[in-house]
């Protein structure tokens, strides 16, 4: 019998974009310029992080047009954000064909409460986290994936190694724990019990863990990678450097050769600028995406 | 020998390796071309297509592993792997190895929406079908006359496919518990 939109197939696409860098774009012809340079997925969206920092007001879902635009474009799957809780927006991206949503703080919060219960969708949904906790229950509504909150828009990977080593280091700790102490720990960290059941017999979270929100630089790429996390997502890093299609592939081969600092040293060169960066330390809370969501 | 290596550029090797680990064969990830030469049998890995053949030529494993499929490296392609051993593509890019007289399509079965999972019949154990995943997946269109078929899905269609030791899948035999299939190659290879 011909099954489909199960679990294993929302997840197992996360499976096969495993060790690779997904990109965002804002238009066909960079998403093109993605594929070419390795990218194993695109993020269709109006404008990149930094320029949605920049501009201020309301960040909603792009306009149908370009995210059509973009899967025309290339062979690659195709991923579109969502604002939190927007099941709507959700809706829309379905529709249109996407092969992942991506509920995504970096656009304004539709709702402050709940996040969209990504099991009544057939496509499958990537979730933003800072924490264990905020993973777990994530994927308790249905995110068939997870990555780092980081700080998007930043160029700054310091709040992206803060929550993969949050996550990945909770892991360890839950699964040294005696049996005993799960359901407290459930209720410390707010996640569902069976999911904090499951990491303690397999060591690991039940679906791929992403870097996500301020990889700038090959190495940043690299560094993400050997603290444990399965792959990564570049935002403003790629078309907001001076060379974007040779920053791609340099980020590519990072990421592949993560373990390797001869490769690393050679694809960091004359690459000319990153994208200029922001120190999150001085950035009131109220302009800092991570926030947004619980 | 240094036992089966899997593609390990981007994808899912991970997860071939640790099937193959635990029916006791060894089994290592792959990132230099220099490695192909000393092993027992190659497995090139779900992923994107795309990626891994751009990756592929950047580090010269084009001629590496082509020289090896000649000197008779038994090599399995799952997914992406199957559009890379293709022959000839529907599509213009990525280009091929050319390991397999077969003419295959990228993601012709759709987008991950129509993704899906379907009871396999399996040439080795007419029996048990093999469960089928399919993730974006490639279509085999058409098969030389040396080329075997070993898979195919209830209404005949080919999902899996064999020439000499090479061997072809559409589906992800390594996102399943069911090993039949890792046994299948490890038997070609060492028997």
């Amino acid at each position: 019998m011909v099954e489909k939109n199960t679990w294993d197939l929302k997840t197992g696409l996360a499976q096969m974009l495993k060790g690779g860098v997904i990109m965002d774009v804002v238009t066909p012809e960079q998403a093109k310029i993605a594929e070419d340079a390795g990218a194993c997925a695109v993020m269709a969206l109006e404008r990149v992080p930094s320029d949605i920092r920049a501009a201020g007001g309301v960040a909603r879902m792009s306009d149908p047009d370009m995210i059509t635009g973009i899967i025309e474009a290339v062979s690659i799957p195709v991923m579109a954000k969502a604002r939190i809780g927007h099941l709507v927006e959700a809706q829309v991206l379905e529709a249109l064909g996407v092969d992942y949503i991506d509920e995504s703080e970096v656009l304004t919060p539709a709702d402050e409460n709940n996040h969209i219960n990504k099991h009544d969708f057939k496509v499958p949904f990537v979730c933003g986290c800072r924490n264990l906790g905020e993973a777990l229950r994530r994927i308790g509504e249905g995110a068939a994936m997870i990555r780092t909150k980081g700080e998007a828009g930043t160029g700054n990977v310091v709040e992206a190694v803060r929550h993969a080593r949050s996550v990945l280091g909770e892991i360890t700790r839950i699964t040294n724990l005696d049996p005993t102490e799960l359901m407290a720990t459930a209720r410390d960290l707010q996640a569902p019990y069976e999911l904090i059941l499951q990491i303690h017999e397999t060591g690991k979270l039940p679906v791929v863990n992403f870097a996500a929100g301020g990889i700038a630089t090959p190495a940043d790429a690299a560094l993400m990678m050997q603290i444990g996390v399965e792959g990564v997502f570049v935002g403003s890093g790629i078309f907001k450097s001076s060379n974007p299609s040779a920053m791609a592939k340099a980020i590519v081969k990072a990421t592949t050769h993560f373990n390797d600092p001869k490769i690393i040293a050679e694809v960091s060169s004359g690459l000319g600028d990153a994208m200029r960066g922001l120190d999150v330390r001085t950035m009131p809370e109220e302009e800092q995406l991570a926030t947004r969501g619980w | 020998m240094s036992g089966i290596g899997v593609l390990a550029l981007q994808g899912d090797f991970v997860e071939h390796i640790k099937t193959f680990s635990s029916l006791g064969v060894s089994a290592q990830e792959i990132r230099k071309a220099n490695q192909i030469s000393d092993l027992d049998a190659l497995v090139i890995p779900g992923g994107e297509s795309t990626t891994i053949s751009y990756l592929m030529d950047l580090y010269n494993f084009r001629s590496a592993i082509k020289d090896a499929a000649s000197s008779d490296l038994p090599i399995w392609g799952t997914c992406a792997g199957l559009i890379l051993m293709a022959n000839n593509l529907k599509e213009d890019i990525p280009i091929p190895l050319s390991l397999m007289n077969i003419n295959v399509s990228r993601n012709a079965y759709g987008r991950q929406i129509d993704s899906f999972k379907d009871s396999i019949n399996f040439s080795f154990d007419r029996e048990n079908p093999f469960p089928g995943v399919f993730i974006r997946a490639p279509k085999i269109l058409d098969i030389d006359e040396n080329v075997d078929v070993i898979c195919t899905l209830n209404d005949g269609e080919i999902v899996g496919v064999k020439q000499g030791n090479k061997l072809g899948t559409s589906f992800h035999p390594e996102l399943t518990t069911d090993n039949r299939f890792h046994k299948y190659f490890i038997d070609l290879v060492y028997s």
